[in-house]
């Protein structure tokens, strides 16, 4: 026997009290342990301090919502670019690689972002040195498709799966046209995991991806391409009405686009040299080109967590101290209000030798023992809690949330607790501690 | 000598101010393994001489030597001490702390002597006592008797010098009664301990051969 069981035997004397007071901290802790978690994977994923590209090229707009819809695949993204400008970029000196992409249409099953590409996004590190591993191969003829890993486990998929899209994530607007899976990535912690790639031939050549020819050719001449007449030609004819087929859909033809009609949402640039200044040049002479805005992610997405996230972060952080705080005021009002009751208790182990320290000890011990136990209760819960919120918030914001992703400032969780136990337990502590032995005992 | 009491004055203050004599003794002793029943009136200073021989309530003034060592003397810490490891207490109302078992009740006793547990010790204790068989009750679990003999294992757990046994009986029935008596002589016996028993029962007070008046030796 020893002091830290004779608190648990006082706390278990007082069974329902203990128990409310142990669940108001482990209910405080819950919140703290689902915000550090979930702050902690949206932080992870917003803070990553390398891609394998330098610049993104877009249309011109927010930056953030470039980043967004092109890397992070969370919103839709905006006017297409002309695929004359990507292969503009393509052919700069200053460019190393330049791979277009296309996004906006979702999985029929499962509504996971597709991104058109070609094998050479593969080429490229997702993370700092973190070449993509696949299972299977690349994307090599049309209507190949790679997959994240979380589309395979969520959709079952695997080599040979075979899917339609979703036109723009319009539930009942799906494409004829079909995908079948040649590779499966391994999971690199990034919204590649929730991305199935399709190569991007396939999807301009998916039927209703192909703009009108007068759309595309205002596109281009907004971006001051030369528009060769034969297109001007084409695009007359095509004003002329043509007879639709069973699905409403102009099946005109199949026939490979020419290159003035497509389109990429965005192009992923490496430029040459290590030093990056090669970068900011380029960026800064696209930037002051009207057709198109390059930026680099990086400190966009910092941004982004400076203003937004980790102010939100804070905020939460602040309540859930707060109910913290609450829960500890109640343990100090149950053990302070106990002490009436126990005081004979104190005379008792008074009498029998224990010295003033050691009741006080007790007390303490007591206090911080219900904050502990409330507190790795509340640990379980927290993850259990996250456990439960992940596919709500991965179907409401595409961003996937390990319920067992650990959080190292979950770790100093319990000194605090212990801190604010042996504070709540202090003046409790003292009241035993100046017990009055002869008096207690003739209560 | 076990205990002498060497001018010990005691006295409460009023809430105006005055002060209550409770002790006055001049001279008291008890000697090795001697048992002596003390026998007082209501309100006549037992308690309070009890809690100053065993280092609870300070004096004003005077000595309490316990195995030739000035109790008084020492400060706080020491006293409790002292008392864990010296002093066995018995209360009219047995003090048995209700979350804890019988043996529970008995180890906490040695807990605070700061010599470690003995559950064998404890174990023994109570089976001595008649209580083998109940050593995981807890006190509401037991009769006023059986909580009385939990208490005296307690009192004896840490090999003391000097048994203190404030009314024992006063709590338990007639029946009861004898046995807790002899309970507590007999363990006092066998183990070479002093026992100063305060009683306002002259038929408890009859079975020992020594039987002090506390208005005889105390003066306030």
């Amino acid at each position: 026997m020893n002091l830290v069981t004779i608190a648990l035997k006082s706390i278990k004397q007082r069974f329902l009290s203990s128990s409310l007071t142990a669940l108001s901290v482990s209910l405080g802790v819950m919140l703290m342990v689902a915000v550090l978690v979930i702050n902690g994977v949206v932080t992870d994923l917003f803070s990553q301090q390398s891609f394998g590209f330098n610049l993104v090229v877009g249309p011109k707009g927010s930056d953030l919502s470039l980043a967004l819809s092109a890397i992070y695949r969370l919103e839709r993204s905006g006017e297409p670019l002309p695929y004359l400008y990507y292969k503009e970029l393509q052919q700069h000196p200053a460019v190393e690689k330049a791979v277009p992409i296309t996004i906006g249409d979702l999985t029929e099953q499962g509504g996971f972002p597709i991104v058109g590409t070609n094998a050479e996004f593969f080429e490229m590190d997702y993370s700092y040195k973190k070449p993509f591993r696949v299972r299977g191969s690349f994307l090599k003829t049309p209507w190949d498709a790679v997959i994240g890993s979380r589309v395979a486990a969520t959709n079952g998929w695997d080599i040979g799966s075979e899917f339609k899209l979703t036109h723009g994530g319009v539930k009942d607007h799906v494409h004829e046209e079909k995908f079948r899976v040649v590779g499966v990535l391994a999971p690199t912690g990034t919204p590649n995991d929730r991305t199935a790639f399709v190569s991007i031939a396939g999807f301009w050549g998916i039927s209703e991806h192909e703009k009108p020819l007068q759309e595309a050719i205002n596109r281009l001449e907004k971006f001051r391409y030369t528009v060769p007449q034969s297109l001007r030609d084409q695009a007359e004819k095509e004003k002329q009405p043509k007879k639709p087929d069973a699905h409403g859909h102009n099946h005109a033809d199949h026939a490979e686009l020419l290159d003035e009609q497509k389109e990429v949402t965005a192009v992923f640039l490496r430029t040459k040299g290590e030093t990056g200044f090669a970068a900011i040049r380029l960026a800064g002479e696209i930037n002051e080109d009207v057709r198109a805005m390059a930026i680099n992610p990086v400190p966009v997405m910092n941004r982004l967590m400076s203003l937004i996230v980790d102010n939100i972060k804070l905020m939460l952080l602040v309540l859930t101290s707060l109910i913290i705080a609450v829960s500890a005021v109640s343990i100090f009002v149950s053990i302070y209000n106990s002490m009436a009751d126990r005081r004979r208790e104190i005379g008792i182990m008074r009498a029998l030798g224990a010295r003033r320290e050691t009741v006080f000890t007790i007390i303490l011990a007591e206090s911080a023992l219900l904050c502990l136990g409330g507190g790795a209760i509340g640990l379980l819960l927290g993850h259990g809690m996250v456990a439960v919120a992940s596919p709500i918030i991965e179907s409401r914001s595409g961003i996937l949330i390990n319920p067992l992703a650990f959080e190292p400032t979950e770790l100093i969780l319990f000194p605090v607790l212990l801190v604010v136990g042996s504070l709540i337990g202090f003046l409790p502590g003292l009241a035993a501690y100046r017990t009055d032995v002869a008096a207690a005992l003739s209560e | 000598m076990s205990l002498v009491l060497d001018n010990l004055k005691k006295s409460y203050r009023e809430p105006g101010g005055g002060k209550i004599p409770v002790l006055n003794v001049a001279r008291f002793e008890l000697k090795t393994a001697e048992q002596v029943a003390l026998i007082g009136s209501s309100g006549g200073g037992k308690t309070t001489l009890l809690n100053v021989i065993a280092g609870i309530t300070t004096p004003d003034s005077g000595r309490v030597v316990i195995d030739n060592i000035d109790v008084t003397g020492l400060n706080e810490p020491s006293r409790d001490r002292f008392r864990a490891m010296k002093i066995g207490f018995v209360f009219q109302t047995f003090n048995l702390l209700p979350a804890f078992t019988a043996l529970e009740n008995v180890l906490l006793g040695m807990c605070f002597a700061g010599k470690g547990t003995d559950s064998h010790r404890a174990t023994d204790l109570l089976t001595r006592v008649g209580l083998g068989h109940r050593l995981q009750h807890r006190p509401p679990q037991l009769s006023v008797g059986e909580q009385q003999r939990v208490a005296v294992a307690r009192a004896l757990a840490n090999h003391p010098s000097l048994l203190l046994a404030d009314e024992p009986t006063a709590s338990v029935d007639v029946a009861n009664q004898n046995t807790i008596l002899d309970l507590i002589r007999d363990a006092c016996k066998e183990n070479n301990v002093s026992l100063l028993l305060v009683t306002h029962a002259p038929d408890v007070a009859a079975r020992f051969g020594r039987i002090e008046k506390l208005s005889d030796f105390n003066r306030p």
